[in-house]
């Protein structure tokens, strides 16, 4: 699944973007020395902290000691494969979010990475973009509770009563555009990418070959935005979506 | 190994001396229980008449003395196949009888006793016969033995001796030359069909195993032996074909990526021109991955692979879902998206790919039967509101909006229907241009993007991915007429979570495409 490039923002592009999120520690487990290396510096320039463990045994050795935030685990490793090295820290009470790194990108691939016990499946090639946005989710699910309501500046939405407010007014979605700005609130100043709404909200892993997704987005913004000063929902160059306090 | 040795050493032919083996016993076994019933009958029937001869003959002494019982003797004893007689004194001195000569000593035991002797008629014959014999002590010191012949039960029992060989002799040979003709029989076929596999181990995977046409368990055998050679043609076809095919459609656009960055490492001269080069490139290979992607779904779809994740789903919540996925997208492009499904329709089958087929459908649709562009004139494209407009262009795409003709929409229709049969059909109805009848059976092949279609972005291989699908769950699919539109049918069986696959007679069908 790759997600539609409108132009690739260099890494330090992307921060810009952000909002100054607390660095991570990051575990990488591949043993390609180039993609590896590429990942390390990368994520070092957006400002985490990055090791690398070039095969399964010194990985799970290192993930066993060291505080990670997020592993980021290739599949086929050597001595050890990506799956065990998963379990064995699963088994061992370890709950390091992990996730997985894979050239196989079928659906069942991705259930069989899924029960081993990783949290989210990325099939190779990714983009960049895509890693880094999906790897804060998960350092952020970690800590983050489970709020009724989310507020983003005067946008509020209510998840018991699935009601959406405006600066107090009431704006009336559709079910699923309720989902797509639930999900996009929960993750409010994250990048949130294509691939990961197209999962997450109408749970299909494959690749729609038009962007439907921009549709959606265009529809969901001309309901919460329009007649705005302040826009909440953005477009991330060459990434995907965030909803954030803009000011 | 000579054409012999190899006959002899079939299992039929094994089979076969087994069977033979048995019978000649059971033969043996029941010609031997009929002589030893027949020679104990016949026995019987000796002792039983000696045994009245005696006591006739011993009533007679009894009556008239030794004068009587010498005149019955006489008299007796010189009729043609009489019973042997003999009666002599105490001290073993023949009286009267027609015995001429005896085993010594017989005379002395009482009771039956089997013997040889001459007949006093023919006293020099060469051949001694056997008697069973009784000696009876008659008050007055005299014996009296009574006998009979047992040539009869010799005879009866050398018939029964040569029968027995020779119906053992029938059975061996007739039996032997009888596995001789089935074990060729059955050993020509096994060469025929050994010889094939042979040819298809070579290599040509067009051979098919003789059938003979008996539908015996041979014939069984080899159909289902055809089947799955088939099958494996089948598979090795596709596995071909996309090799092929990725030479070809995947080279091409690397070539082209290529060639841009060459040129770009070679003409740029500013930062500016290397980064769009560059952003091509990163598209370029987005779209290589797509087709790449799309090709490894097909191809795992065609060889059965994808069956690990199929599950019981809801072929009308998929209707449903895609529909709402893409109904802005045909909004945006000037049509009405509509979906007609029941409240649920369970299937069984990957319902991920079930998705992906239909959504597919529904983005063809979406692209192909977009309205023609119209040129309005500038006071009615003033007059069209723009809705969802300022929308910071997320596709750039309002410009496409025609205006609505009489403020009706051509329309797309997802429907989710019950079929014939335990089907499911998932169909996509446009109003667009459709596809000729002629080009509908090369519409579903990969890569294949019909004329009118080389504008539109697209890797060529969604109606082939839709195929695969249908083909995976033993469905089709159909290209039929809407007139006007084309109308795309995704039939699939319901199914069961029955573990046996799908029909493999269901993917023999390279295409089908029937004509409305």
């Amino acid at each position: 699944m790759t997600i539609a490039t409108q132009g690739v923002p260099s890494p330090r592009a992307l921060e810009k973007d952000r909002e100054s999120e607390i660095a991570m520690r990051l575990l990488i487990i591949e043993d390609d020395r180039d993609a590896a290396d590429y990942l390390v510096k990368a994520f070092r320039e957006v400002g985490h902290v990055a090791e690398l463990a070039t095969d399964g045994e010194e990985g799970l050795a290192q993930a066993l000691d060291g505080q990670y935030d997020v592993l980021i685990v290739d599949r086929m490793l050597p001595k050890l494969d990506g799956l065990s090295v998963i379990g064995t820290l699963r088994s061992k009470g370890n709950d390091t979010p992990a996730l997985i790194l894979s050239a196989l990108a079928q659906v069942d691939d991705r259930v069989k990475g899924l029960r081993a016990g990783g949290d989210d499946y990325l099939p190779k090639p990714y983009s960049f973009s895509e890693l880094l946005a999906r790897i804060e989710v998960l350092a952020r699910r970690r800590g983050g509770r489970e709020e009724m309501v989310y507020r983003v500046a005067d946008l509020e939405l209510d998840r018991l009563s699935h009601q959406v407010k405006r600066a107090n007014d009431e704006i009336i979605l559709q079910p699923r555009e309720f989902r797509l700005l639930e999900y996009l609130m929960k993750h409010a100043g994250q990048v949130v990418t294509r691939t990961m709404l197209l999962e997450n909200v109408w749970d299909y892993h494959f690749d729609p070959q038009t962007n439907v997704i921009d549709v959606h987005i265009s529809r969901l913004r001309s309901k919460i935005d329009k007649g705005f000063s302040q826009q909440l929902l953005h477009t991330v160059r060459g990434a995907g979506y965030m909803i954030r306090d803009g000011r | 190994m000579t054409a012999l040795g190899k006959l002899f050493r079939t299992t039929t032919f094994k089979l076969t001396l087994v069977y033979l083996t048995v019978f000649a016993l059971f033969a043996a076994f029941l010609l031997a229980y009929f002589a030893w019933n027949t020679r104990r009958l016949v026995t019987q029937q000796i002792v039983a008449t000696v045994d009245a001869e005696i006591s006739g003959l011993s009533y007679l002494y009894q009556q008239g003395g030794i004068r009587r019982l010498i005149f019955a003797i006489d008299d007796r004893g010189g009729r043609p196949g009489s019973s042997l007689y003999l009666l002599t004194t105490a001290a073993g001195e023949g009286v009267t009888g027609n015995i001429g000569s005896l085993t010594t000593g017989i005379l002395d035991k009482s009771g039956w006793t089997e013997t040889a002797y001459r007949r006093i008629d023919d006293p020099d014959s060469a051949a001694e016969h056997r008697a069973l014999v009784r000696v009876l002590q008659l008050p007055g010191g005299f014996r009296l033995l009574v006998g009979r012949d047992l040539e009869e039960r010799e005879r009866l029992h050398d018939i029964i001796v040569s029968a027995g060989r020779w119906s053992i002799a029938i059975v061996v040979v007739l039996g032997i030359a009888g596995g001789f003709f089935i074990t060729r029989r059955v050993l020509k076929r096994v060469d025929a069909m050994t010889d094939t596999t042979q040819r298809i181990m070579a290599g040509d995977l067009s051979g098919r195993l003789p059938i003979a046409g008996s539908n015996d368990e041979l014939d069984r055998l080899a159909d289902n032996l055809n089947a799955m050679l088939e099958r494996i043609e089948a598979l090795m076809h596709g596995l071909k074909e996309v090799t092929d095919n990725i030479a070809h459609d995947l080279k091409t656009p690397l070539t082209r990526l290529r060639n841009r960055v060459e040129e770009a490492l070679r003409t740029a001269e500013d930062e500016s021109q290397y980064r769009a080069a560059l952003e091509h490139t990163i598209e370029e290979s987005d779209g290589l991955i797509a087709t790449f992607n799309a090709l490894l779904m097909i191809a795992r779809a065609e060889s059965g692979q994808a069956r690990d994740g199929m599950t019981t789903f809801d072929a009308a919540e998929i209707a449903h879902g895609v529909g709402e996925l893409y109904e802005p997208l045909a909004d945006e492009k000037g049509l009405t998206l509509r979906v007609e499904a029941p409240e649920s329709a369970p299937m069984y089958g990957n319902r991920e790919l079930v998705s992906q087929a239909l959504a597919n459908l529904v983005d063809n649709a979406i692209k192909y039967a977009a309205p023609a562009p119209s040129f309005p004139s500038l006071s009615e494209r003033a007059a069209t509101p723009v809705s969802g407009g300022p929308c910071g262009g997320e596709s750039g795409k309002e410009t496409d909006q025609p205006p609505p003709v009489n403020g009706m929409q051509p329309e797309i229709v997802v429907k989710a229907v019950a079929g014939d049969g335990d089907q499911i059909l998932l169909t996509v109805a446009d109003a667009g241009p459709g596809i000729p009848a002629d080009d509908r059976a090369r519409a579903v092949e990969r890569f294949v993007r019909l004329e009118q279609s080389r504008s539109q972005p697209g890797s060529g291989l969604g109606l082939s991915l839709a195929n695969a699908v249908a083909r995976l769950h033993g469905g089709e699919l159909r290209l039929e007429d809407n007139q006007p539109g084309l109308r795309t049918v995704l039939a699939l069986p319901r199914g069961t979570a029955d573990p046996s696959p799908a029909t493999p007679a269901a993917s023999r069908e390279p295409v089908s495409a029937p004509r409305p």
